[in-house]
């Protein structure tokens, strides 16, 4: 295997940041650009949206109701085990819900965008595409871009409320408390600012998703094993950009939104 | 059977120069790192001329076609493709351009997740974006240009390597392009196929009237070509006599180290010089 020398691995991955900015710019440039490719939007929304959505309910759950158990233990010691709800929920909304949701639309759909379009760019569509006088950004890129961010805004509220009904199954079945007193601590103790965290988080993983799962696509080269590359490359850049975006975005909204 | 006529598209019906070459390369330069596939490449071709381009596997013959159709810029040189150059051109004015070039791929190159009919469809639905009995009519009558009607609603991975060809063939020419680009369109197939492929290029090049660039290794399609012509009545393609093998609109480019040592008709390639050739050919 042929060695690369630090310089030039490091000037690889800051010409790979810069194409990767140059690529979301376009994709967003696209969106004021005709044709807009209405019926691939929605196709790419069924794909991305619909499909996700039994992951999305059965992560959201298990993630809420492992939260309600988790914090009983710890709650039960300061004997404030009805605030149980309100851990719940504004851990869901604020953090867990968009950012699990996020985790788990990322490994499905960001890998399935890469292999997808990795094997269209092996196989000569995407040249044949052009070749037809079709710009695979404006068809390819920008309708999943679209879709992505809109769908996981709506999983992330999925997942939030499944969470919350998580929660409330332990609360209820294991911790024996007052269902109306579970829903009541949880609504009442959510802000405008947790909710509105919770909401913008989803649009940034979405762009996040889709556009990593593109880029990585449309620069797949070697035939089949160059696809599975990137595939996985797509996948892990999209999870652990999800994580640090998540961790900027959060100090950034705390900062901005004088977060109590 | 009588060959189906093509509905003439929109893109053709406008006022071209007839006397001006359909591609012309100047001193066309390509490289990949530090290989120089293409070393000052200039030639040019004819309306109505379909050119065969010859030269050994990596000698830049398909970048030739990627390169006309601006898909690949190249290092230097000029590249002037039915009167506009391709080098200055942005990707946006391209794709008005590529509007009036039909190309076949190598591997076919079909959409995998549409169907026959979406496939040769695709670049009449991108116009006008719905599919109605109009563009319904004009898929059917390029299917059946490549007799392959009966596949309308199957996937390509259904079809044989000789039928995707013929898929990509019809897709390529149902605007009836003014320029057609092959990318070993026989590449792969048996020689019954290849005959079958073959016979449909001749058809559209005598029928039509097309400009064609074809990239090929093989070359008795070549010699084929240009020893045959289609003949319309009988819907077949003919043996010419010894005598009129140039009356055929048809010549020869041979690649070698990224230059072109050949340029000419069947007659001068036979009775070229050049030993390369020689054994080439032979």
């Amino acid at each position: 295997m042929e060695l690369t020398s630090p310089t030039d691995l490091a000037k690889e991955k800051v010409l790979t940041v810069q194409d990767y900015f140059l690529f979301s710019l376009q994709t967003v440039a696209n969106l004021f650009r005709k044709p807009l490719y209405f019926a691939d939007m929605i196709q790419q929304a069924d794909t991305i949206g619909v499909g996700s959505l039994p992951i999305v309910v059965l992560t959201g759950f298990f993630t809420g109701a492992v939260l309600a158990l988790q914090a009983s233990n710890t709650l039960e010691r300061f004997g404030s085990i009805t605030l149980v709800g309100q851990l719940v929920s504004t851990s869901m909304v604020r953090e867990l819900g968009p950012v699990l949701t996020s985790l788990m639309v990322a490994g499905r759909n960001s890998s399935g965008m890469a292999s997808e379009l990795g094997s269209m760019v092996v196989t000569e569509q995407i040249d044949a595409m052009r070749a037809l006088g079709t710009d695979p950004m404006k068809k390819l890129v920008t309708p999943r871009m679209v879709a992505t961010v809109f769908m996981l805004f709506f999983l992330a509220i999925i997942s939030d409320l499944v969470g919350l009904v998580g929660g409330l199954a332990i609360a209820k079945l294991l911790l024996r408390l007052d269902a109306r007193q579970y829903w009541a601590n949880a609504w009442e103790s959510l802000v405008f600012q947790d909710v509105f965290m919770g909401l913008i988080k989803p649009v940034i993983f979405g762009f996040i998703i889709a556009t990593i799962g593109c880029f990585y696509g449309m620069n797949a080269r070697g035939g089949t094993q160059g696809v599975g590359r990137a595939t996985t490359q797509a996948m892990v850049a999209a999870s652990v950009l999800i994580l640090a975006m998540d961790l900027i975005v959060t100090r950034f909204l705390m900062a901005t939104l004088s977060y109590r | 059977m009588s060959a189906p006529t093509l509905p003439l598209d929109s893109a053709t019906a406008t006022t071209v120069d007839i006397s001006a070459p359909v591609i012309v390369f100047e001193d066309v330069v390509m490289s990949f790192g530090e290989n120089e596939v293409l070393s000052g490449v200039s030639f040019h071709l004819p309306r109505g001329e379909t050119k065969a381009v010859f030269g050994v596997a990596g000698s830049g013959k398909s970048l030739i076609l990627k390169l006309a159709l601006g898909l690949i810029r190249p290092d230097s040189g000029r590249i002037v493709v039915l009167g506009e150059d391709v080098t200055q051109m942005q990707e946006a004015q391209l794709f008005e351009l590529r509007g009036k070039i039909g190309m076949v791929f190598q591997e076919s190159a079909l959409f995998d997740s549409l169907t026959v009919r979406e496939n040769v469809a695709y670049r009449l639905m991108e116009e006008h974006g719905v599919y109605d009995e109009n563009i319904d009519r004009r898929v059917r009558e390029a299917l059946r240009f490549v007799e392959l009607e009966h596949t309308l609603d199957l996937n390509p991975s259904e079809l044989s390597g000789g039928m995707r060809r013929r898929v990509a063939i019809a897709r390529a020419i149902i605007t009836q392009p003014e320029l057609l680009l092959y990318d070993s369109p026989t590449g792969g197939l048996d020689p019954v196929t290849s005959n079958t492929i073959i016979e449909l290029i001749v058809k559209q090049r005598d029928v039509y009237k097309t400009s064609a660039l074809l990239v090929t290794h093989r070359l008795q399609d070549a010699f084929t070509m240009a020893t045959h012509q289609f003949d319309k009545q009988n819907n077949r393609m003919i043996a010419l006599p010894p005598g009129q093998h140039c009356d055929v609109p048809m010549s020869f480019l041979v690649l070698r180290d990224g230059k072109v040592i050949f340029d000419g008709d069947l007659h001068n390639l036979a009775n070229s010089p050049d030993e390369y050739i020689q054994e080439y050919i032979s």
